[in-house]
């Protein structure tokens, strides 16, 4: 992202995200009614500038997946509001939030289950212009090749099948696909986690050109936070459900405030030791995720918190700003 | 570019699978036979110059002639040429009452595993509640209340009693596809359910539901002929392969006439081993991994 677009879009908000929960019934008993609820997301808030990268991180099972799918409206939220350019997206019915679905695309994460196999390359990214808008077929097929060319692919792979790709080939597949009809936002959910170390790089560098190329909006969703640091402006870290600290990435790599954060960021291997200037903290998460039916009290992270005091057990901590209004951390040690 | 090689084109998985089925040869010798009889059935007028259905009463049971290669039967009616019309009635009732169920099953078991929730469950439970009641008792209670069963009525009885399974196995592939990642995207760009349905579940349902509907056919054609040989089904004198040995009830004539069922049975068996095998190969052509052996 260069300085300039940035200056050009300052604090033009195109996502806002107000109080999301997403809970799952867990139906049990001979009468199948709900006994629990899985609370996958649990009262997330954040907003995503124009033409920014917000990356968003967590465990498995930290509810970040489901986050970018409830955004999309893949998944009706249980709760809280979602605004889109200022429109409210979260309570329209299906029908009405497909125009929107030409703004607003999704990277998925596996690049085997995420094509149609019974769809030639062609078929798959002309289908979102066939979906949304009336160009006729020879437009269609000239766009498919411009993006293709974009992407990386050769336009002599069109009539091929996806099985005859790699995952890397296949992901740019599935980044085509969705920037064919031109959206401001793309929610990448995990998109290079599948692939090889090496193909990894490859993939980020384009989705980076892309980006200035389209100055497109990203929502980038990983487990580790040496991916997102490549990409984002700006770093959410998940857990269980929550977000747990949300700070622009500088903030976040130089002075983590939240041990989940401190702990993540010690757990990335060093390979070069001029990353060792970063002084980090040592602090070193232990045990599994806690099960989000049954999530602790107060503080989620503190049943593997090594700073726990008697408070975090009590009252839960609030997303909050100790220094200023763009570095904010849910926890006690700052209140 | 000039190369001296021949470029391949990219196959899709439709081809590939065609590919595989061609090369297995139990399930080409089941085309050819089916072929054989199909073409048999179709040119019975060129093939015997009889009525099936008309009986001379002076020829009753006659031994093979030249006139009758296969003699006659009880009715004085020309075996051969009610072999080569029950051909046709065996492959019509099979196949239609396999296409009926097909559209039956498909339809319901699309919308069970598309929508899920009560359409699924009011589908499911109807379901059950056929397969709960033997086929049998089912078909021939149906056929007892109706006064005349012509060859369009039988299909849709054996239509309305057999559409259970094949809805079954629609729905579960349509279930685990629904949980796919490519059925998401499909939905992130705003494909209407339609479109997801025609276009992205039925091509990767297709496999189990052509393996299953050709095997359908084969009992289908089983059950035809058995309905027709306790003398509830299609009527006489229409003839069919199972009021054939229907017919040959009766020591003397299973004695002193083989000509009169061998053929018969041997048709039945022939046609549904020929589409079993037809089936075999399908379902390993469309799922390479299933190869036992």
């Amino acid at each position: 992202m260069t300085s300039l677009t940035q200056n050009k879009l300052k604090k033009e908000k195109l996502l806002d995200v107000h109080h999301i929960k997403k809970y799952f019934p867990i139906k049990g008993g001979i009468l199948k009614r709900t006994v629990a609820h899985l609370k996958a997301v649990d009262d997330v808030s954040f907003s995503v500038l124009k033409g920014e990268t917000l990356g968003i991180v967590g465990e498995s099972g930290s509810g970040k997946s489901t986050l970018g799918r409830v955004i999309l409206r893949l998944l009706d939220p249980t709760e809280g509001e979602v605004y889109f350019n200022g429109d409210e997206i979260s309570k329209l019915k299906q029908r009405q939030v497909r125009p929107y679905r030409r703004d607003m695309q999704m990277v998925f994460q596996d690049p085997f289950g995420s094509l149609n196999s019974k769809m030639s390359v062609a078929e798959l990214i002309e289908e979102p212009l066939l979906v949304q808008t009336n160009l006729s077929k020879q437009e269609r097929k000239e766009k498919a090749i411009e993006i293709m060319e974009k992407v990386g692919l050769r336009a002599d792979d069109r009539l091929k099948y996806p099985h005859e790709f790699s995952g890397g080939q296949r992901q740019r597949i599935s980044i085509a696909r969705a920037l064919i009809i031109n959206p401001q936002l793309v929610i990448c959910d995990e998109p290079v986690s599948a692939l090889d170390v090496s193909i990894q790089a490859q993939v980020l560098n384009l989705m980076k050109d892309l980006q200035d190329e389209f100055s497109l909006t990203y929502l980038f969703i990983a487990h580790d936070l040496s991916v997102v640091k490549h990409i984002s402006d700006r770093i959410a870290v998940m857990y269980l459900g929550r977000i747990v600290e949300i700070a622009p990435k500088k903030a976040l790599y130089e002075n983590a405030l939240h041990p989940y954060t401190q702990g993540l960021l010690a757990s990335i291997p060093i390979i070069d030791s001029d990353d060792t200037k970063l002084e980090r903290k040592k602090i070193r998460i232990t045990g599994d995720l806690p099960s989000p039916v049954n999530p602790p009290s107060g503080c989620p992270f503190r049943t593997r918190c090594p700073l726990a005091h008697d408070r975090c057990s009590v009252e839960r901590p609030e997303l909050k700003g100790p220094e200023n209004d763009e570095h904010l951390v849910a926890c006690h040690l700052y209140t | 570019m000039k190369s001296h090689r021949k470029i391949k084109r990219a196959q899709s998985p439709l081809q590939l699978a065609l590919r595989r089925f061609i090369k297995n040869k139990l399930a080409l010798a089941g085309i050819i036979v089916l072929v054989l009889i199909t073409l048999g059935a179709i040119f019975a007028p060129l093939l015997s110059e009889h009525d099936p259905t008309y009986g001379d009463l002076l020829k009753i049971e006659k031994v093979p002639s030249d006139e009758h290669i296969l003699g006659t039967d009880g009715s004085g009616r020309d075996n051969f040429a009610r072999l080569l019309y029950g051909a046709r009635i065996s492959l019509i009732v099979g196949f239609s009452a396999m296409l009926f169920t097909l559209i039956i099953g498909v339809v319901l078991g699309a919308l069970a595993g598309y929508y899920g929730g009560k359409v699924d469950n009011l589908i499911m439970r109807l379901a059950d509640l056929i397969l709960a009641i033997p086929f049998l008792v089912l078909a021939l209670t149906i056929i007892a209340l109706l006064e005349k069963v012509t060859i369009t009525i039988f299909v849709t009885v054996i239509a309305v009693t057999t559409w259970p399974s094949l809805t079954r196995i629609v729905r579960g592939t349509f279930l685990s596809l629904r949980e796919q990642e490519f059925v998401l995207g499909a939905r992130a760009i705003g494909a209407s359910d339609l479109r997801i349905i025609f276009k992205h579940f039925i091509p990767n349902a297709i496999g189990p539901i052509i393996v299953n509907a050709t095997l359908m056919m084969a009992s289908m054609i089983i059950i035809e002929s058995a309905l027709s040989f306790i003398g509830m089904g299609i009527p006489q004198p229409t003839p069919t392969w199972g009021n054939m040995i229907s017919e040959a009830q009766n020591i003397r004539i299973l004695r002193n006439h083989p000509e009169a069922w061998i053929p018969p049975g041997l048709g039945i068996l022939l046609t549904v081993l020929a589409i079993n095998f037809i089936g075999d190969g399908l379902r390993d052509a469309f799922d390479p991994k299933s190869n036992r052996r």
